[in-house]
């Protein structure tokens, strides 16, 4: 369960027979094929499995970059890949309501929209300073059905959006099931969001092999927790290719943090010398996060990926530069990605990028810094 | 007798609130050391730690505050509660050992169950939820007694005591082997007396906290009612 010492269950005694059902829940479900079939059907039919690979011919000339198009998929990121797959697991579990966190808003809209696919209670925390930023995000969940809560202290981010998530959780785990957004959290949620993940790069790898006949020099990904990351980078960990997660440069948990213990796990983060978290700081709310997955953790100190920093200026100039030279307009999370993605070396010609939402949500905030 | 477990944050005002609720029948005090995140707590716990780290109490600060409380108050178990994240950046081992070198009793950390970490001695916590696998390895591994969460929560004040306390503390009888003492949404004397009737000690906190930001008198009289109720039992 562990990432090497990375990872855990560091949460109030209250919930452990939780995490153990859930466990067990989750280990029955992956021998299941009834499970997977189900899945399948949902993805395919309903999430709009496979997205396609794009080339990106006019955004980084010289380089053959292809952008994993996560943000073609229903409600618009790569968010409801885990979400449908957790609210499978719950209905298994005989759990009735949901309870989740969200930053950008992409996690939350993807948890009410299976909330109402499937007639579920849906209660989504969200930092107030986060439903400014990201407003059509939080009248989307109110209109499929979810009641948004306001957290009101703290950075009034997803860091106590996520606490509230919990302290909901641990008052009513009897009923609830907690469908955490990335791979963050107390074991086995990292596992179980990293697994309903791996489908972008598995998919990301048949599909390269079939256009180019051959792997890409480099897979890069943003990481905020880091689920779209180690979703895509799964595909190719195995694989001789440069494996690059790209942070924001003001919430550089796996760049700048120190070992620590946040929202169950341990794991990188960022604080200072006495373990207090400290605050993140980035123009992308996905990434706004002093934590990070605990197997990004492990992965950095075993050298097989390296993490890279981006600038809020570097990620606004690529969410322009992709919308201008491809009609495409990115999140503001995977810009940082297409930042550094531009600049890799010569050698690295082939590229992947994980693409993993699109970006109206960011049209108000990108475009009040772009003006 | 039955026990009485008073909960302060660590702050600058802390000893001498500490000494007033002794003065008030406080058999323990538990010293909180404040972290950002607090998983456990609910608004008044969070709130005084926020308001304890505006203040500079970090680690060194916070054992400072329990080497003034243990000189003021020697005849008292001073009991540090935690997150692990504090030993986490502090060094496991070192934290215990600094706690006991400044006067601590024992410790708590919310959010370290019972089965991690079983070589660093703590009081263990149970809750309604937890099985009585969990509750019996908690029993074994705890220091001193065993503390009760008598709710699927956060600390806090609750109207009722919780309906969950005595089915609970039947278990835990069954299961080990050391005093229980019930703690969260106790703040009344109508609920500490009602605890009292089942478990060997109680434990206020966020009443307690509101009191103490009265000023000692406050949480002297305050903490005398509890002892009045407890002691009735």
């Amino acid at each position: 369960m562990n990432f090497g010492d990375y990872g855990g269950r560091y949460v109030p005694e209250t919930l452990i027979p939780a995490l153990d059902e859930l466990t067990a829940g989750w280990e029955a479900a992956k021998e299941d094929d009834a499970f997977h079939a189900e899945l399948h059907h949902l993805l395919t039919t309903y999430a709009g499995r496979p997205t396609p690979l794009t080339l990106a011919e006019r955004f980084a000339p010289g380089k053959r970059i292809y952008l994993k198009r996560e943000d073609l998929l229903h409600t618009g990121a790569h968010k409801l890949n885990n979400a449908l797959g957790q609210a499978v697991l719950a209905r298994r579990l005989g759990k009735r309501r949901i309870v989740a966190e969200t930053g950008a808003g992409q996690h939350g809209v993807a948890t009410a929209t299976v909330c109402a696919r499937f007639g579920l209670e849906c209660v989504v925390y969200m930092g107030e300073e986060d439903m400014r930023r990201q407003q059509p995000n939080v009248e989307r969940m109110g209109l499929l059905g979810a009641e948004v809560r306001p957290v009101d202290f703290g950075t009034k981010t997803l860091k106590e959006a996520t606490s509230e998530a919990i302290r909901d959780w641990i008052t009513n785990v009897e009923t609830t099931h907690y469908l955490i957004g990335s791979c963050v959290g107390p074991a086995p949620y990292p596992e179980i969001v990293r697994d309903l993940q791996r489908v972008i790069g598995g998919e990301a790898r048949e599909q390269i092999l079939a256009v180019e006949g051959r792997l890409p020099d480099a897979v890069v990904a943003c990481v905020g927790g880091g689920s779209n990351a180690i979703g895509l980078f799964y595909g190719f960990l195995e694989d001789d290719v440069r494996i690059v997660g790209v942070e924001a440069a003001g919430a550089a948990s796996l760049g700048t943090g120190r070992v620590g213990v946040l929202h169950g796990a341990r794991s990188s983060v960022l604080a200072d010398e006495d373990g207090q978290i400290a605050d993140a700081h980035s123009i992308s709310a996905g990434l706004d996060y002093p934590g990070v997955g605990p197997e990004h953790a492990y992965l950095r100190d075993i050298g097989r990926v390296e993490y890279v920093g981006a600038t809020d200026a570097e990620a606004l100039a690529a969410f322009r530069d992709l919308a201008r030279t491809e009609g495409i307009i990115p999140a503001l999370e995977p810009a940082h990605a297409l930042a550094r993605a531009r600049e890799l070396k010569e050698e690295d010609e082939l590229v992947l990028v994980g693409l993993s939402g699109r970006g109206d949500k960011d049209l108000a905030e990108a475009l009040a810094h772009l003006r | 007798m039955k026990r009485l477990v008073i909960y302060l944050m660590a702050e600058p005002e802390t000893p001498e609130l500490a000494r007033a609720a002794v003065e008030g029948g406080a058999d323990v005090v538990e010293l909180g050391f404040p972290f950002s995140d607090p998983l456990a707590d609910g608004p008044v716990i969070r709130r005084a730690a926020e308001r304890a780290l505006a203040r500079g109490m970090r680690t060194r600060q916070c054992l400072d505050v329990l080497a003034q409380t243990h000189a003021l108050v020697s005849d008292t178990d001073l009991i540090p509660m935690t997150y692990a994240s504090i030993l986490e950046a502090y060094g496991w081992e070192r934290f215990a050992g600094d706690v006991a070198a400044n006067g601590g009793a024992s410790m708590i950390v919310a959010d370290l169950p019972a089965g991690e970490r079983p070589g660093l001695r703590r009081v263990q916590l149970v809750a309604p939820t937890s099985t009585d696998e969990r509750i019996r390895l908690a029993g074994e591994q705890t220091d001193g007694w065993l503390y009760l969460v008598t709710l699927a929560g956060t600390t806090g004040a609750r109207g009722e005591l919780s309906p969950a306390l005595p089915g609970l503390v039947e278990r835990a009888r069954r299961l080990v082997d050391v005093p229980i003492y019930a703690g969260f949404g106790i703040a009344t004397p109508e609920h500490a007396r009602a605890a009292a009737e089942l478990a060997d000690g109680i434990v206020v906190g966020s009443r307690a906290l509101q009191q103490a930001e009265r000023g000692p008198d406050s949480l002297r009289d305050y903490v005398a009612t509890l002892r009045a109720a407890v002691d009735s039992v």
